[in-house]
């Protein structure tokens, strides 16, 4: 399933979107929960293990405005925008269990996905380093006068990363086609946002790049989406870098080993109550756009194809050792 | 017949490779309307315009990323460092991002970066170095350093034209200093082959970049002396030419492993891996490296000349090594 903008880049918010939106903030809480609780649990995930859960509105509020020549370059709390870019539950658990048949054949795990056909970049363990090359993948359409444009995912830690000025730096110098996403979500690992930067917001660093940008509620699907509307049509019609700051908080750990005891008493509860799949849902019943039974059928539809998926992904071969040497290098 | 420098051989292969192929630009500091800090970019500009040749910030980590990235996208990026030492900037780029593409998710990285690299002159600690063993290193890379103006075009041409990220680097005191006549038809210097630069029977000296001078400068001294030396330029470090580092190590049975780079660590040791674990038998001496010295590169002329490996040195550990 593929749902990626094909017409208006304003869209106003139907049913129809509402559906979709909630669709894959679903999808995404429901397979993180299954790969981290279950299988991760079950011993049957090796390895780190990372969800944005409580973040899902941010890649799905703006992937869903991503058409199909755009790039994609998620970070590790952005399943949404795998599932939305058109890469199955199927595949993601293949990923994650290390098995020949996800996106990296078992070279890599976890989130660290990429697709060169959906045209999503995976990401590299060293946080912050997809910014640079998202410039890049940017200036490629540029070069060429594509109308497309980057969707560049990433959280408060990266923002201080050498990698993430020099790659914005060089992205607002050049004017380059880039969404900026921020997922601000009060930790990096262990450490605060106070012990991370010194002024208040990521937003307030994009001025001294000479870039737009601001500030969203990151747990309200529709006010990220229409942020993204902005800067997409920002973006398109080449002026250049928008920065969009979705704050929120990961309700998890940093990974599934993490209990995250350094979160403050209260604080993890105070942010479940603004869980933003419950948020849209409360948004279509008031609009009278579904009912609590049609969500259940949502998530029971969801369930099993999840279900499904895993069962397929665990007949899945791992990948034979004999191939360990191959694809390094296209000729040597 | 006009005679071609090293730097102007680079300079006419770039060019030729952007008139045949629309997707390949050069992107850098200072590359523009400068030329680059070697000028080896010079005038560039003026026939390929800012889309193809781009000015960057003093950033090497994002011209490092974003060569990655347009290359991942279609495009075929030469990226210039100003100094190979300033690639240490970009190192995560390089070795984290670009080199793991193709294996972790089958993208093609088509991208060259090039680097002017090596001493001899008095540049100091950071415009010096030869800093190609992290990169060799590296799987997914494939790194590159001519010898010859002849071999300086045709293997930029080569490393334009590959599909996986190509170190190039360029000994800096060859750019201006080695010029030859080089062929009017378009030709490439496969990578990964070496050549045999000097035939000999006596003993192989196995180097590359400017080395491969000053062995050829020794082998002339040791002619006299009727020790006949073969000199081995490896052209390519990675992937190495095993075939012809064996065949000449058997056919003389004696070997030094000649490189301006620090000794530990250094491409030495691992040649001398590759010769005893294939070629044990017909030894008949012990494997010799000459290297420069542990040390970072010094600044002022007798320092760095006692860092530096020389051709004096070289004739000496080849008349111990030829009378083992």
């Amino acid at each position: 399933m593929s749902a990626l903008a094909t017409a208006s880049i304003s869209q106003e918010v139907t049913p129809d979107l509402a559906n979709k939106l909630l669709y894959y903030m679903v999808m995404m809480r429901e397979l993180e929960d299954r790969i981290e609780l279950k299988l991760y649990r079950q011993g049957k995930i090796l390895g780190g293990c990372y969800t944005g859960r409580g973040q899902e509105a941010i890649p799905t509020g703006s992937a869903i405005l991503s058409r199909p020549d755009d790039y994609v370059c998620p970070s590790h709390r952005d399943m949404a925008a795998f599932l939305i870019r058109g890469m199955t539950p199927r595949e993601i658990l293949a990923q994650y269990l290390g098995r020949v048949s996800g996106p990296t054949g078992g070279r890599d795990g976890n989130m660290h996905m990429g697709c060169a056909r959906r045209r999503i970049l995976p990401i590299i363990s060293s946080i912050g380093a997809s910014i640079p090359v998202a410039s890049g993948i940017a200036l490629s359409m540029k070069y060429r006068d594509e109308p497309n444009i980057v969707f560049n995912y990433w959280g408060d830690g990266a923002t201080s990363r050498g990698d993430w000025h020099e790659g914005i730096n060089f992205a607002t110098v050049q004017k380059l086609p880039i969404v900026y996403l921020c997922n601000n979500n009060l930790f990096a690992y262990s450490t605060p946002l106070d012990k991370q930067m010194a002024v208040e917001n990521v937003a307030d660093r994009a001025p001294a790049y000479n870039m737009p940008a601001e500030i969203v509620d990151g747990n309200d699907v529709l006010a990220v989406h229409a942020a993204t509307a902005r800067a997409v049509k920002h973006a398109r019609n080449g002026d250049g870098p928008y920065l969009i700051e979705c704050k929120t908080f990961r309700i998890g750990g940093h990974s599934a080993h993490d209990s995250a005891d350094y979160v403050p008493d209260g604080m993890r509860e105070e942010w479940s109550k603004k869980d933003p799949i419950l948020r849209l849902q409360k948004e279509m019943v008031d609009r009278e756009w579904a009912s609590e039974q049609d969500f259940k059928q949502l998530r029971q539809g969801i369930l099993d194809e999840i279900s499904e998926a895993v069962d397929w992904a665990l007949e899945q071969p791992y990948p034979d050792p004999a191939t360990l040497e191959d694809n390094v290098y296209e000729v040597i | 017949m006009a005679l071609t420098t090293y730097l102007e051989a680079i300079r006419e292969g770039l060019l030729e490779e952007m008139r045949r192929d629309e997707s390949v630009f050069v992107m850098g500091e200072d590359v523009g309307a400068y030329g680059g800090a070697f000028k080896v970019t010079k005038g560039f500009i003026e026939e390929f315009g800012e889309r193809r040749v781009i000015d960057t910030p003093l950033s090497e980590s994002a011209i490092v990323g974003a060569g990655t990235g347009a290359a991942i996208n279609g495009l075929r990026p030469v990226l210039e460092m100003q100094f190979a030492d300033f690639m240490a900037c970009g190192f995560d780029q390089i070795t984290n991002f670009a080199a793991k593409c193709r294996y972790r998710w089958g993208a093609s990285v088509p991208m060259v970066i090039r680097a002017p690299s090596g001493g001899g002159i008095h540049g100091g600690p950071f415009h010096s170095q030869n800093p190609e063993m992290p990169y060799v290193h590296t799987p997914g890379l494939k790194v590159v350093q001519p010898a010859t103006a002849y071999d300086a075009k045709g293997l930029i041409k080569a490393a334009v034209r590959d599909n996986d990220p190509v170190i190039f680097l360029e000994h800096k005191n060859l750019y201006r200093s080695i010029k030859e006549e080089l062929p009017r038809h378009d030709y490439v210097v496969p990578l990964g082959l070496a050549a045999v630069s000097r035939e000999g029977t006596d003993l192989s000296i196995i180097t590359y970049g400017w080395m491969v001078h000053v062995a050829l400068k020794a082998a002339e001294t040791l002619a006299a002396e009727n020790i006949d030396i073969e000199v081995v330029d490896l052209r390519t470090l990675m992937p190495l030419d095993r075939e012809t580092i064996l065949a000449s190590v058997k056919k003389t049975s004696k070997a030094i492993l000649l490189h301006e780079d620090t000794l530990t660590g250094g491409l030495g040791g691992e040649l001398a891996g590759i010769i005893s674990e294939h070629a044990f038998e017909y030894l008949d001496g012990p494997l010799v490296r000459i290297a420069g010295a542990d040390t970072p590169v010094p600044f002022s002329p007798p320092l760095e000349e006692a860092f530096l490996p020389n051709a004096d040195k070289v004739v000496e550990k080849a008349r111990w090594l030829h009378r083992y």
